[in-house]
């Protein structure tokens, strides 16, 4: 396996950030994660993600269409599990119903544009987002924007085979993987509160 | 597609903004809706950013309300003003590069036959006049030429209006614009015979000053394209911002156009759409 040296950091990296792709970065095989351009196994980036969330002081989901619309079996499972994540870890939500590009009339308090997803990100000060249930191109799209233009850190909880782009990216994830987060969460913050 | 996309997934409701609400509790999908019950249900169209009484707009809205099978209907658009509300449809879409929509229409209609070997799946062109008559005539004839099962339509503004007011084959003979102050010097084009000629089965052109025969050409189009062969709609949507008139004159500047014989409502049906579309709309007489 190709090894790059290269790091998915926080930016802002300006106008045009390199994809992490082309600096080597390869999407992990299953059972394995990327941090920071990093391969690393799974697990070890579920409790690297719950750390995250617990040291930012404003994270965000930002669910996208796969996720907000209950479109085939199991998705509702998954959604239930997002929402307590979500409240166990005292993560917000903006949602991104669709990618229509509708500049200039979004409102960033009620939903993203995936097209501008750094409006969103400034106008609320988020310095932690979370992507799941987005489309591949969106995401990528969506990531490196972000990248480019803020220096909120992204993670992308994928249903696929993962994100470079993203500064930590979980593949495959489904109600296991959730529910590793929210354990991993409660776990955290146990420790911390002792 | 299935229904249960428009069905919020638990939990996120309370989150999710008021016009995919809208959508979820009154869209169209499913019901069997037309021009007659518009304002009885979400429209279609999302805060346009079309100008002021743009006739490609009024087009549009009633093209919407026409579709007999929006959630199974893929829109193919080309660079031009009509572009710019096809991103607030609440239909699928595809922006193909200016002119070369009756193309990738052709190829996506193909493909969703293969995928979708059971379902009506409707592929429909909605294109300006520039892209339909001018630049695109090549693929659009030859759509036709090879009886692909798509329907176009052109939105009519007999000018280049995205472009800042070109003329195009479909401007009248001597109409001045601001990128044609001369006025210009040849005929408009009479594509429906042209589509006629090429192949379409069925063939109208109409304005939404007649909203009930644009709904009823409309699905007669759509309906033949399923299931007899290419279909060409024109729909006369004159454009304020370049002809110069005020935006609240739209629908009176089509109605004397008409009156003047510059643009005719006509139908144009063969033998086999005929006979395809009687049976169908003799079936609905007796529901
Ligand atoms: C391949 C290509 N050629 C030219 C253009 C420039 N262009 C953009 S919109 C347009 C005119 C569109 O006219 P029409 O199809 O009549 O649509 P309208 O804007 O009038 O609705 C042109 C020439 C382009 N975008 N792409
Ligand atoms: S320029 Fe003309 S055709 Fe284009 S949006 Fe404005 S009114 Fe409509």
């Amino acid at each position: 396996m190709l090894e790059s040296k290269y790091q998915v950091l926080t930016g802002p990296e300006g106008y045009l950030p390199p994809a992490a792709a082309s600096k080597g970065v390869t999407l992990p095989d299953e059972g394995l994660a990327l941090v920071e351009g990093t391969i690393v196994p799974e697990k070890d980036a579920i409790e690297k993600i719950a750390e995250k969330i617990l040291q930012a002081k404003n994270p965000f989901f930002f669910p996208g269409p796969l996720l907000l619309w209950d479109w085939k079996e199991g998705v509702a499972q998954k959604a239930a599990l997002v929402k307590k994540l979500a409240e166990v870890a005292g993560i917000k939500i903006i949602p991104m119903p669709d990618y229509r590009p509708k500049y200039p009339m979004i409102n960033p308090d009620i939903e993203i544009n995936p097209n501008h997803p750094n409006l969103t990100i400034w106008h609320n000060k988020i310095d932690l987002c979370l992507f799941i249930g987005v489309h591949c191109h969106y995401a990528n799209v969506a990531l490196k924007i972000i990248r480019g233009g803020t220096d909120c850190y992204t993670i992308a909880l994928c249903g696929e085979a993962g994100h470079e782009d993203a500064m930590i990216s979980l593949r495959d994830v489904g109600l296991a993987q959730l529910e590793a987060l929210i354990e991993a969460v409660t776990r955290l913050k146990g420790v911390a509160n002792s | 597609m299935s229904k249960n996309i428009f069905r919020i997934s638990p939990g996120f409701e309370d989150i999710m903004p008021d016009e995919y609400k809208e959508l979820v509790e009154s869209g169209p999908y499913g019901k069997d809706l037309g021009v007659s019950d518009m304002g009885t249900f979400k429209e279609l169209l999302e805060e346009h950013p079309l100008c002021a009484g743009c006739g490609l707009a009024l087009s549009l809205r009633l093209i919407l309300a026409s579709l007999p099978n929006p959630e199974d209907t893929v829109i193919v658009g080309s660079t031009g003003c009509s572009a710019l509300a096809f991103p607030q449809v609440a239909v699928h879409n595809i922006h193909s590069l200016f002119g070369n929509q009756n193309a990738v229409a052709s190829g996506l209609k193909r493909a969703l036959k293969l995928r979708f070997p059971d379902k009506v799946k409707d592929v429909v062109v909605i294109a300006g006049d520039g892209a339909t008559a001018d630049i695109g005539l090549d693929m659009v004839m030859q759509s036709w030429f090879r009886s692909e099962s798509i329907t176009t339509i052109m939105l009519d503004n007999e000018a280049y209006a995205n472009t800042g007011g070109q003329e195009s084959g479909m401007t009248q003979q001597g109409a001045v614009m601001n990128m044609a102050p001369k006025g210009k010097n040849f005929p408009k084009i009479s594509l429906p015979e042209i589509a006629r000629e090429a192949g379409c089965s069925y063939v109208a052109s109409i304005s939404p000053a007649q909203p009930k025969r644009l709904e009823k050409m409309v699905r007669r189009a759509i309906l033949t394209a399923r299931e007899v062969g290419p279909s060409y709609v024109q729909i006369f949507s004159p454009c304020p911002t370049n002809y110069k008139f005020k935006p609240q004159e739209t629908v009176s500047r089509i109605k004397q156009h008409q009156k003047e014989g510059h643009y005719q409502t006509k139908e144009y049906i063969n033998t086999a759409a005929q006979e395809y579309l009687a049976s169908i709309e003799e079936g609905k007489k007796n529901e």
